[in-house]
């Protein structure tokens, strides 16, 4: 019932939002307290789980598990703060209140959170290529939304990149059908198919392995196919961009991290070496590529492919610790990457240009703004006192622990040129000297809450992991293995 | 009935390999409809075969959707400045690119064939590779041509493929995802219709493999 409610949230918003209403309150208002609602109750299918109670959905067709109910919290989290942030962003950047741009924006934007929220709780393999598929056509409007030259060029990049990496997602899922077929296995379900998955031949595995790790990844912005992801992710209005990088990636990454416990039934070897040298590819070309960037936004989105790499190498070496410290990573880097776009929104909003170069000496001219990219630079780069250190830690120790040194070598080494890529660009922008013109007014109150409510688990999970969280980590992690 | 589906799959091939050569653009969307149409055609060859009535949804489906409601809606949405284009100007020359891409139909072939070693029937041997050397085509073609229409064609020829190869291999699969796939189809050609038509407006042009602002230096 409550996974009925989670799809049914946005879908009712989405509709409220094209009434026309004098001003964006209805539109603005109907989104938040949808997605707070879907926020609740993806927290207590989370809590429920973190207690061992399974989730009723329909059987065969909706379902949750550990590694769904991440996701799905995290999307929720993240949806919900950028709902809040979408009101403040919205009214300062779009000058026709109540107009139909702004409508028409949060009717975008709900349906596109619904196709988010429905690819962790679909358990129909076929389903959810779908609802990735969707997840693509449901946002190019929200990039190309400026209605710049640029964002339409992303919007297009984005679009054809991702539906051919879709359609060979699909070839690849229709070959697992096939081999499940061959076995007389039950439902075509995550959970049907890793039964099924020793008796399929392993041809048959490798290469729909494959061809939807390729697929998905291009979703995901794995090297080489990752050109769109710095364009789109960069285009986009700020609160999507929070989306799209801080957890559009994740549910990509989650269809083929899915795959790991079918894999593993015949040649774990194989399938964890392709994972390994995506990612660590993803992650030396993102790291190089951070250094010379122009625009903020396009630093971050660069930070994203490294992050998945990084989740991705994770996933490859193998065993529960090595799968916890990647959820753990996963969760980390959706919480810490949306703030950092809440803040190069709030940067935005405060000097309304997006060039590192024609930024500096944030921290005199807007405190809260510099405060919060400093703070958003050091958490994603890594620094001590952040969540994604903790998360980063734990892969090295994983790493070494499973006696992979050249790879844990080869991690370290990408996280500290990105480390010093990020940190040189942030440094500057916020305390370098320069002539930035005064703000042109304060933040809206609801970007300084939405800042604050996400700069909370930024920094408490780098000290202190609740025990439902933890549980909610470890049953998330078993789902990896087998 | 396997000489007939041989016959469809053949003609399939050939019109994946006109959406890469040929250069007007309204044209690559009748080969695109022809196309889909015998995809329809070897849908219900195979249905007919294992007396499956789902097969012959999936050809209704695929008739109603991509050979009438798609190319309409392109027409349609897309303005006929773009529509009646030829575009001059492609990344390689025309023989060229069709060596390349009788080459990747080898690859194709190459790819399926331990999978057909282990589990095949007359019809997955004709279905398969075409179906993947269609989905392989239909990458190159959005690499070569730059023309943002062209390029949705690739987009749907990828897809065509994939469903060419997916009617013998899967041909069981729940028709409420069939239904949901079709409907996505749908959106997709949809969705990059509008955009392109919005490139036009605003941009000026359609030639979507020059425009390139944004990019590392």
């Amino acid at each position: 019932m409550e996974l009925l409610c989670i799809l049914a949230i946005p879908l009712i918003s989405a509709g409220l939002s094209i009434i026309r209403t004098s001003t964006q309150r209805m539109a603005a208002g109907a989104s938040v307290l949808g997605t707070l609602a879907v926020f609740i109750l993806s927290w207590r299918a989370a809590w429920g789980l973190g207690h061992g109670i399974e989730i009723p959905g329909i059987r065969g067709w909706l379902s949750c598990d550990g590694f769904s109910a991440l996701i799905l919290l995290l999307v929720s989290f993240v949806g919900f703060a950028a709902a809040i942030f979408s009101w403040g962003y919205m009214s300062a950047r779009i000058h026709d209140n109540g107009g139909k741009r702004v409508r028409r924006y949060y009717r975008r934007y709900n349906l596109f959170l619904f196709s988010m929220l429905a690819v962790p709780i679909l358990s129909q393999i076929a389903m959810v290529w779908i609802a990735v598929e969707l997840t693509t056509l449901l946002s190019v409007f929200l990039v190309s939304f400026e209605n710049t030259a640029e964002a339409m060029e992303a919007a297009w990049k984005y679009v054809v990149l991702t539906c051919m990496g879709a359609a060979l997602a699909l070839v690849g899922v229709l070959i697992l059908y096939w081999g499940q077929s061959l076995t007389a296995g039950g439902a075509f379900t995550w959970s049907g198919l890793t039964e099924a998955s020793p008796k399929i031949p392993p041809a048959f595995l490798k290469t729909a392995f494959l061809f939807i790790l390729v697929g998905f990844g291009t979703k995901a912005g794995l090297a080489p196919l990752h050109t769109w992801l710095p364009d789109a992710h960069s285009q986009a209005p700020s609160p999507v961009c929070a989306l799209l990088s801080g957890v559009e990636t994740t549910t990509a990454l989650y269809a083929i991290l899915r795959l790991i416990p079918v894999m593993d039934g015949v040649s774990s070897a194989g399938s964890s070496t392709w994972l390994i040298v995506f990612g660590l590819i993803s992650m030396g070309a993102a790291a190089f590529l951070l250094i010379q960037v122009r625009d903020y936004k396009r630093l971050f989105a660069f930070s994203t492919i490294e992050h998945m790499g990084i989740i991705l190498v994770a996933a490859g070496l193998g065993r529960e610790a090595a799968y916890l410290a990647s959820t753990y990573q996963m969760m980390t880097h959706a919480v810490t990457k949306s703030f950092c776009f809440f803040a190069a929104g709030a940067v935005l909003l405060m000097t309304g240009t997006r060039e590192i170069s024609s930024v500096r000496g944030l921290i005199r001219t807007s405190p809260i703004a510099g405060i919060s990219l400093m703070i958003g630079g050091l958490a994603i780069a890594g620094a001590p006192p952040f969540a994604v250190f903790l998360s980063e830690f734990s892969i090295f120790r994983a790493g070494l622990a499973e006696g992979r040194y050249g790879v844990t070598g080869l991690l370290i080494l990408f996280i500290i040129i990105a480390f010093g890529g990020i940190m040189y660009h942030v440094n500057r922008m916020v305390f370098g000297q320069g002539q930035t013109g005064p703000a042109p007014g304060s933040l809206p109150l609801s970007c300084r809450l939405t800042l604050a409510m996400t700069v909370l688990p930024v920094i408490l999970l780098g000290f202190y992991m609740p025990e439902p969280l933890h549980n909610l980590l470890r049953f998330a992690a078993a789902c990896l293995g087998r | 009935m396997i000489q007939l589906n041989a016959l469809a799959g053949g003609l399939f091939l050939l019109t994946v390999f006109g959406v890469i050569a040929v250069r007007q653009v309204i044209g690559c969307l009748r080969l695109f409809v022809i196309q889909s149409i015998l995809l329809a055609a070897s849908a219900c060859i195979l249905g007919y075969e294992f007396a499956s009535i789902h097969l012959l949804a999936v050809a209704g489906i695929t008739l109603g959707v991509k050979a009438i409601l798609i190319p309409w809606l392109l027409l349609r949405v897309v303005s006929h400045a773009i529509h009646a284009r030829r575009e001059i100007t492609q990344v390689l020359n025309i023989p060229t690119s069709l060596l390349v891409a009788a080459a990747i139909t080898i690859f194709a072939y190459f790819i399926v064939q331990p999978l057909l070693g282990i589990s095949s029937t007359a019809f997955t041997r004709i279905n398969l590779p075409i179906g993947m050397a269609g989905l392989l085509l239909g990458a190159y073609t959005i690499t070569v041509r730059r023309e943002a229409f062209p390029q949705i064609l690739g987009i749907l020829t990828m897809e065509n493929g994939a469903f060419f190869a997916g009617v013998s291999i899967a041909p069981n699969l729940p028709l409420i995802a069939e239904l949901a796939a079709a409907f996505d189809v749908l959106i997709i050609a949809l969705v990059m219709g509008l955009l392109a038509r919005r490139i036009h407006k605003h941009v000026g042009t359609t030639l979507v493999g020059k425009i390139a602002t944004l990019k590392e230096e």
